[in-house]
């Protein structure tokens, strides 16, 4: 079950014609899904789609009304595949996933289903994860539309554009044979707006009837001959018909002046920066109105010469906005207007940045210095020689102050205690080559631990770690996450581990989740999911293809047996791959699934133990090591009121769960005695209660004697 | 609604169009709320007729670091409006921030500016992990931040938002809407502020109450603006006892008394402390070598310094005398305040039972430390022995103190102070501080500063076992150091820079680079020049 729950929500996609639909980017995208009649959807969650996938597993029930199909896939190659249902049935189909590293993953089935066409319109609906908060590699997800042409969709960042690109997109799609992108950037999918609703439409022909029917069509697989013939088509045939369907219906939007001196072409995506930028010039009003003339390509691929041509006839130069890098869409322009033969100035990296994202400041910035150059008569003084505040003009520097605060491990994470298990290890044994994965767990490279080198991908963090499969002095060790484990590990890191003899450490770190994402199911969840199929374990499957060196660890908490564990896979003479399994729930999905029921026994009367770890500050001496082995959030500091004490203490907040990690670390590093666990019992049964007086009587007559015959000052008595 | 139609609209040279647009950043860090605070201002404004537009940066990268949240509003009309996805530097007219480090972020990105913005903030920290992980003190400087704060808002609401999400049992999100509905900044009545936290339906009355009294704080209703310093628990506060300890006492007391004045109360603290360690007799012994300081101290002139070289060995030989051992710990385990504390920290009501586990893991050389010290010598000193010690003791032990045969181990064990002194570990930290001692008051005699840096050093001790061992050697590394350096003009402050360096990291890669500058200015200089 996901981190956040869409049930509620969900049943705004019931909406019907005329209504007002009110919500985030996403669950428009959903219902616009619907309303188009979609036959299957599915996916892969990542930032900024995973609440996508949320959405659609909480609105199952829904599509199951309508006969969708929805699949979870196992990763975004699976996704892709599925909509080879597109191929030869006149069905919808529409996945999502995260980009750019998804569509990687993805683009060995993209590129086969672009080649031999699409009957029904087939929609891969991408997360562009770009800037601020992103959480991957920086790059566009137009390279992989065009090497495989595909359209790109990049609608304007508001509900009713969004909603409308999803229609636009199934019947581009089926016009001209040729699946279609839909790029969503990370804002957009939370945008909080809303649009008038259409009513949902059953796929006129469902995936469940196709069955009855199946259909193929040797040309349309991809195989030469027909492989020439496909790439032949998509210049021929295919990207003719998509020109003319995007012209046709005006896919591209043009706004403000028809004549002006100069103008502005920019991605869809783009558009809420532009406008804002020209507002606090006082060239465009609240409501988009502007006096510079817009191009807005709601279509970034293909480009429309013709449009381009004419939008840049009669002006003396043309703005391009296109975020990130290289700029294809830039340099695709210069090309036609240098076949053309035109005259027009074209502007676009020398004025904004040439990589990185389009933030206000920069398109305020970069927009200014345009028109400065080309059209100043529209700027005020102040705007064609800004004086820019800089951050510390108002006061002192704080860039210094300031600490950084990057993403790390939640309070109670039971994969803090493997990494400190990990990071005692090495303390011991000296350092170790260590290919970390992704998922919540590389977290494990920042401070604290500072533990891993490189991640290469999802499930390959094994893989990564194949040069050093040799063995030599010390052992390699390698991370793999379950998400990543059943995405893609199983075959590419352990499968490759046992045949190519892997000498290699490999510590598989299960939460239960998918938990970076969001906390999805997966094969290995021990939830019971009602549509999905779980409770497989890593172990057999890791024993299935061959690894006989494998150790399963239940409570990860268990700082001492996951060290000790460790160094036994660096040190015994098994041959082949050495795999630790170390399991414990995700805090974040048991806290949410636990609160609820410990509430409920306590106020029903029900005996309830309530953990929680605290420090004794008059033993914690200030050093702060439980800290370098540990980083959780609840555990903190605190400044002692005593003159005598220079160094904050340890102090534990109230965002403990009990956990137990503190305890185990402070055990197993063997660093001091200060932690305490304080288990408060609610409703203690009778005889417990009974028990539990008598020996509190004893012990208060024990303090209260030794307390009578010596010194006591004030509370420290 | 896909509003293609070409409308002109009459350029406007540098008249700021989107004057009508309130724009709202808020600054969290992940998990603590700021979702559900965006969603609340968002519906309030709906609740008052008013066009709103959210967005957030969720994801992964968002867990446990810092997050930015961003809201538009302005008075509905026809049409749509057409609202930017993100803040931009001196683009923002409300800035809310859940913890003050994230206000100070805010101002590094320009998003408080003077001309505009009300920074709403609470001034309580959550500390960066860059900032736990320093062996010594690593918190960033708060002060520096408020004065900034106050000089680049227009207006400035803050005050300890989390105490009151802790005192209402709610979330500091629910403070953070009360801050900005009292701060004024939005045009928005309370009530209809409440009606929003209502409609939410979850933890309403908690919501409510955390909403209230923030709402208070911020319009200055209640004073909150500032955490009430923490009250400094007064050494001369009632001592109780035996009637023959109090005249003990009264005795230590008065030797304080004979104390220069600023000496006093830092001695006053320190007799205290090594009373409560051991006894009385203890506390004789500290205030000879008090009195033996502040006599050389008078001596170098230390009138003129305030007799920092008294004040300062009077500081860290308290610590040094209260070293921490096995029966230090036992003893303030079992202690009846000490379970009052605990029984608050976890919250406990009268119906509630307390179960308390805790944590030792003793080795050999706590126990030899423990015993007569002729036989912890000799047991030291036999290898075999030794090991044999080790694999008896050594494992963790969680002890359950609520519980009476637990209870009884350590009371007995922290029973054994009467028998302190003739220990192996006291033979040895005794002869550690006086050699400290010796080494201060001979350089008492060459440079004052000097000397008062050396004492200062002393802070460098702490920790248990490996932690501990490591600061002793951390301790030593300085004071060589020191030696090196010793009788130049600038002794003091390189023996200062040397300490700063020692707490900065755990492995003494600072103090390395340190140590290795001076080594380096040493050999340029005539060999043996300082010998």
């Amino acid at each position: 079950m996901a981190e956040r729950s869409f049930v509620k929500e969900v049943q705004q996609l019931r909406i019907g014609a005329g209504e007002e639909f009110r919500g985030e980017g996403i669950l428009a995208i959903t219902k616009a899904l619907l309303e188009a009649g979609v036959g299957y959807v599915g996916g892969y969650q990542g930032a900024p789609i995973s609440h996508l996938m949320d959405v659609l597993a909480d609105a199952q029930d829904i599509l199951a009304e309508l006969g969708v199909r929805y699949e979870a896939n196992a990763s975004e190659a699976a996704a892709a595949a599925m909509l080879a249902a597109s191929v030869h049935y006149p069905i919808r189909g529409a996945v999502a996933f995260k980009s750019t590293v998804g569509t990687n993953v993805a683009s060995d089935a993209l590129a086969n289903l672009a080649s031999g066409g699409v009957t029904g319109g087939a929609l891969v609906i991408v997360g562009e994860d770009y800037g601020e908060g992103s959480s991957i590699m920086q790059e566009r997800s137009h390279a992989f539309a065009m090497k495989s042409q595909i359209w790109l969709l990049d609608p304007r960042p508001n509900l009713p554009s969004m909603v409308q690109a999803v229609h636009d997109g199934f019947e581009l799609s089926e016009a001209s044979n040729t699946p279609v992108m839909l790029e969503v950037r990370i804002r957009a999918c939370h945008v909080h707006g809303r649009f008038t609703a259409k009513d949902n439409v059953p796929p006129p022909l469902s995936v469940r009837d196709a069955l009855k029917n199946p259909q193929r069509k040797t040309d349309r697989i991809v195989l030469p001959p027909a492989a020439f013939k496909h790439e032949q088509e998509k210049v021929t045939e295919r990207w003719p018909a998509a020109v003319k369907f995007i012209r046709e219906r005006g896919l591209n939007e043009f706004f403000g002046p028809k004549s002006a001196k100069t103008g502005i072409v920019l991605q869809g995506g783009m558009y809420n920066t532009v406008i804002r930028a020209l507002q606090r010039l006082g060239l465009a009003n609240v409501h988009g109105d502007t006096a510079i003339p817009l191009y807005v390509l709601n279509v970034t691929y293909p480009l429309i010469d013709q449009e381009f041509l004419d939008f840049c006839r009669d002006k003396d130069a043309v703005l391009v906005v296109e975020e990130g890098q290289p700029a294809y869409i830039e340099q695709a322009f210069g090309a036609m207007l240098y076949k053309s033969g035109a005259v027009t100035k074209l502007i676009g990296k020398d004025v904004l940045p040439p990589a990185g994202e389009y933030t206000g400041a920069a398109m305020l910035d970069g927009i200014s210095s345009f028109l400065k150059d080309f059209d100043p008569s529209l700027l005020q003084a102040k705007d064609r020689a800004p004086n820019k505040p800089t951050p510390d003009s108002y006061g002192e520097d704080l860039t210094k102050t300031v600490p950084v605060r990057p993403p790390g491990f939640c309070t109670g994470c039971p994969e803090r205690p493997i990494f400190a298990a990990m990071k005692l290890v090495e303390q011991e044994m000296g350092p170790h080559q260590i290919a970390a994965d992704i998922g919540c767990h590389l977290f494990s490279i920042m401070p604290p631990f500072e533990i891993g080198g490189t991640t290469m991908g999802f499930g390959l963090g094994p893989a990564s770690n194949a040069a050093f499969d040799g063995g030599g002095e010390r052992r390699p060790i390698s991370i793999l996450g379950d998400g990543g484990f059943w995405h893609n590990g199983l075959t590419s890191s352990i499968g490759n581990a046992v045949y190519n003899k892997s000498d290699g450490v490999v510590m598989i770190v299960d939460n239960y989740y998918s938990a970076a994402t969001g906390g999805q199911d997966i094969l290995s969840s021990r939830a019971e999911n009602k549509s999905k199929s779980t409770q497989h374990s890593i172990e057999s499957a890791v024993r299935g293809v061959g690894v006989k060196w494998v150790r399963q660890i239940d409570r990860t908490y268990d700082v001492t047996k996951v060290r000790d564990t460790l160094k036994d896979a660096l040190t015994t003479d098994a041959e082949g791959p050495k795999v630790i399994i170390a399991s414990s729930e995700c805090m974040l999905n048991r806290q949410r699934r636990e609160r609820p029921v410990r509430a409920k026994t306590m106020r029903d009367g029900g005996r309830v133990e309530v953990p929680k770890f605290g420090v004794d500050e008059d033993v914690c001496t200030g050093d702060h090591a439980c800290m370098r082995l540990s980083g959780c959030p609840s555990l903190t500091m605190k400044k002692l009121d005593d003159p005598l004490r220079d160094d904050p203490v340890a102090a534990i907040d109230e965002s403990c769960v009990g956990c137990g990690n503190c305890g185990e670390v402070a055990d197993a590093a063997v660093l001091c005695p200060s932690f305490y666990r304080a288990d408060t019992v609610h409703n203690p049964g009778r005889f417990e209660s009974w028990a539990a007086r008598q020996s509190a009587r004893l012990i208060g007559w024990l303090q209260a004697r030794r307390e009578s015959r010596r010194l006591r000052f004030g509370d420290a008595a | 609604m896909i509003d293609a139609a070409i409308r002109n609209f009459t350029a406007t040279a540098g008249q700021d169009q989107t004057e009508g647009i309130i724009k709202v950043a808020v600054l969290a860090v992940g998990g603590q709320g700021g979702g559900v605070l965006t969603d609340w201002i968002v519906d309030v404004a709906e609740r008052n007729g008013y066009h709103a537009q959210s967005t957030s940066v969720p994801g992964v990268a968002q867990r446990t670091g810092a997050t930015i949240y961003y809201v538009e509003m302005m008075p509905a009309t026809e049409r749509e409006p057409v609202f930017a996805l993100m803040p931009a530097p001196g683009d923002v007219d409300v800035l809310v921030a859940a913890e003050i480090m994230e206000a100070g972020r805010a101002i590094t990105r320009g998003f408080v500016t003077p001309d505009r913005t009300t920074l709403i903030a609470s001034n309580h920290r959550m500390y960066a992990v860059s900032e736990k992980i320093v062996p010594g003190d690593g918190r960033a400087d708060v002060d520096v931040v408020l004065r900034s704060a106050q000089q680049a808002s227009r207006h400035f609401v803050c005050f300890p938002m989390d105490s009151i999400a802790v005192e209402t049992r709610s979330h500091i999100s629910a403070c953070l809407l009360g801050g900005l509905a009292g701060s004024g900044a939005l045009p928005f009545s309370k009530e209809s502020f409440e009606e929003t936290i209502r409609a939410a339906g979850r933890g309403v009355e908690a919501s409510l109450r955390a909403f209230d009294r923030a709402y208070a704080a911020a319009t200055g209703e209640a004073e909150a603006t500032e955490s009430a310093p923490p009250v400094s628990a007064d050494p001369q506060e009632p001592v109780t006892g035996p009637r023959r300890m109090l005249v003990r006492w009264s005795a230590l007391n008065a030797r304080i008394a004979d104390l220069p004045e600023p000496v006093r109360d830092i001695a006053r603290r320190g007799v205290r402390k090594v009373v409560d360690y051991q006894d009385p007799d203890y506390g004789d012994d500290y205030l000879d070598a008090v009195e033996r300081a502040a006599l050389a101290d008078s001596r170098a002139g230390g009138a003129s310094h305030g007799f920092a070289y008294a004040r300062t060995l009077a500081k860290y030989l308290a610590n040094a005398m209260a070293y921490d051992d096995v029966i230090r710990v036992a003893d303030l385990k079992v202690r009846s305040a000490r379970f009052r504390r605990v029984r608050d920290h976890a919250g406990a009501s009268d119906g509630n039972l307390l179960r308390i586990t805790e944590f030792m893991h003793p080795g050999a050389a706590e126990i030899c430390g423990l015993m007569p010290w002729r036989i912890g010598a000799a047991v030291e000193a036999r290898p075999g022995l030794y090991r044999l010690v080790d694999r008896l003791v050594n494992r963790g032990r969680r002890i359950r103190t609520d519980s009476l045969l637990p209870f009884l181990s350590l009371y007995y064990v922290g029973g054994l102070r009467r028998w302190r002194r003739g220990t192996l570990r006291h033979r040895r930290e005794k002869a550690h501080w006086e050699s400290w001692i010796d080494r201060a008051q001979t350089a008492l005699r060459l440079d004052y500063a000097f000397a008062v840096e050396i004492l200062t050093c002393r802070r460098l001790v702490k920790g248990y076992s490996d932690t501990h061992a490591r600061s002793l050697s951390k301790f030593d590394r300085v004071l060589d150091g020191a030696d090196l350096v010793a009788g130049r003009p600038d002794a003091a402050d390189w023996v200062r820079r040397l300490r700063e360096a020692a707490l900065a990291d755990e492995k003494g890669e600072a103090l390395d680079g340190a140590l290795a500058t001076i080594r380096s200015f040493i050999d340029d200089s005539v060999p043996g020049a300082t010998n």
